[in-house]
């Protein structure tokens, strides 16, 4: 039991790192870290954001009634933003005034929706709370390794100590958005190439998959793989069918955490249906599978 | 001050040295995800430009008469919820009023609620201290901003489809990379517009 919780926390730590893994809440990623400094800054203001309302969410999970649950989630999400932007303006105005507007942008971070919607409305209490810490350490420390690269390249110190500064010239470039988008896409090249040496998934490209608002839009692919006008004449049209379509489709997702044999029976038709929309569970072991079969050939 | 002049300043700032995706990161997400098709990409852009001018038009309103001086701090709350609401408002009324036009960008405006280039663009009209009207026209150049970045992008990936990307790379990191590109040639429009 013990384990089983400690496996929630560093679960958002390594293995679903937000930023690297599951490519959540790139827009302050990529926004704020331009000193390390402001990368613990964003990621302790976006801890305590996801933990309280991971807690909340998960107290209410069963009052909440299913139609309404995402305005329901923006509404407890922004609540605790407002105190956490207070809270900063008071006690630390520095962050505020380098943070500026993506302070009270933290509501809008998929991050959090996505946790509320994958984790915090399906489980109690307690391990809501510890996954929403584990995510928002795993954040935190993506955001200032980032800081912490672009700090270094773009003004030669780390928090503000001189370190390379003196003899050589900083490289003005990756503090401004170009060096953003680089070093970004360097780390996830990076985390990919670790999770290819242990056999894991490799993040491909951002798709629906991982969006917290993929129920809400019909789970219509939107990368142009399908057509998406398709869907939402089908939305439209048959409502019946389409609800029981997301209820099966929620039940599915239920039923992989539990069973993930019986539902990786029936994965092969599912990837080649929808490439994206399959639960985590069936993508991670079918490239697994694959993976393994791509190692096996090139030796 | 002369209007006609601020106007374009505005428009300019907006969508070219103050691009929303590519110097400002709003609306990183759609312009990553929804950019590899360029007639996808449009689609977005226009619901995008829609949401952020209606958008701009209710919440100055409500900022400026409701909320100021008393009240800021319910900027954040009010200001998401009463997006939330506009988008499900647009929706209901597309699907029942211009079918066609729902049909070809329904699906994207749930999407849009969580979309920061929206939330943040209200933010900054009220932070940067702009009347109503400059407001909106800061909305549509943002909207049109965004709509560059994401048809420039979305060109640039389907060049990459073909391309022979490193091992490596493939996948997001070449995106990204792809990305670092556009928005350095972005740097070339600043001091544009003062």
């Amino acid at each position: 039991m013990k384990s089983k919780k400690l496996s929630i926390l560093t679960n958002g730590i390594i293995k679903e790192n937000p930023v690297l893994r599951l490519v959540l809440g790139t827009c302050p990623t990529l926004a704020v870290t331009t000193a390390a400094a402001n990368g613990i800054g964003m990621g302790i203001a976006a801890t305590i954001v996801l933990v309280c309302s991971n807690a909340a969410i998960s107290l209410l999970r069963n009052f909440i009634p299913d139609k309404v649950r995402i305005p329901a989630f923006i509404t407890v999400i922004a609540g605790f933003v407002s105190v956490v932007q207070m809270l900063v303006k008071a006690f630390a105005p520095a962050i505020d005034e380098s943070l500026g507007i993506f302070l009270p942008l933290i509501v809008v971070n998929c991050i959090i929706l996505a946790r509320a919607e994958m984790f915090a409305s399906k489980n109690p209490v307690l391990p809501s709370i510890l996954d929403g810490l584990g995510m928002g350490i795993g954040f935190t420390a993506t955001l200032t390794l980032m800081g912490a690269i672009r700090e270094l390249l773009g003004a030669g110190t780390i928090f503000g100590m001189t370190v390379t500064a003196e003899f050589i010239d900083p490289m003005i470039i990756f503090l401004l958005p170009p060096g953003g988008f680089f070093v970004f896409g360097i780390l996830v090249a990076a985390s990919n190439a670790l999770a290819r040496r242990q056999g894991k998934p490799v993040v491909e490209h951002l798709g629906c998959a991982n969006c917290p608002s993929r129920s809400a839009c019909h789970n219509a692919v939107l990368d142009g793989e399908e057509k998406p006008v398709e869907c939402a004449a089908k939305a439209t049209e048959e409502p019946k069918q389409e609800k029981v379509e997301e209820i099966k489709e929620t039940t599915q997702e239920e039923a992989s955490e539990e069973a993930q044999e019986k539902i990786v029976e029936e994965a092969p038709q599912e990837v080649a249906e929808e490439n994206e929309e399959t639960s985590e569970t069936v993508e991670e072991t079918v490239v697994e599978e694959t993976d393994e079969k791509v190692g096996g050939s090139n030796e | 001050m002369n209007s006609t002049t601020s106007i374009v300043a505005i428009l300019l700032a907006g969508i070219l040295t103050n691009n929303m995706v590519l110097s400002k990161f709003l609306g990183i997400c759609p312009f990553l995800g929804v950019s590899k098709k360029v007639n996808t990409a449009f689609s977005m852009s226009i619901a995008v430009i829609l949401v952020m001018v209606i958008a701009t038009a209710v919440t100055w309103p409500i900022y400026t008469y409701l909320l100021y001086p008393n009240f800021t701090y319910l900027q954040t709350v009010v200001f998401i919820l009463v997006i939330a609401a506009i988008v499900q408002l647009i929706e209901v009324f597309l699907k029942k009023f211009i079918k066609p036009i729902y049909n070809a960008l329904g699906i994207y405006l749930p999407l849009i609620t969580t979309n920061c280039a929206v939330l943040g663009i209200t933010m900054l009209n009220i932070t940067d201290g702009l009347n109503f009207g400059l407001s909106l026209v800061n909305a549509l150049a943002a909207g049109l901003g965004f709509m560059l970045a994401m048809l420039l992008f979305a060109g640039v990936r389907s060049k990459l489809d073909t391309a022979d990307v490193p091992e490596f790379l493939k996948g997001l990191p070449i995106t990204l990379i792809a990305a670092a590109l556009v928005a350095l040639s972005f740097l070339g429009f600043a001091g544009i517009g003062g």
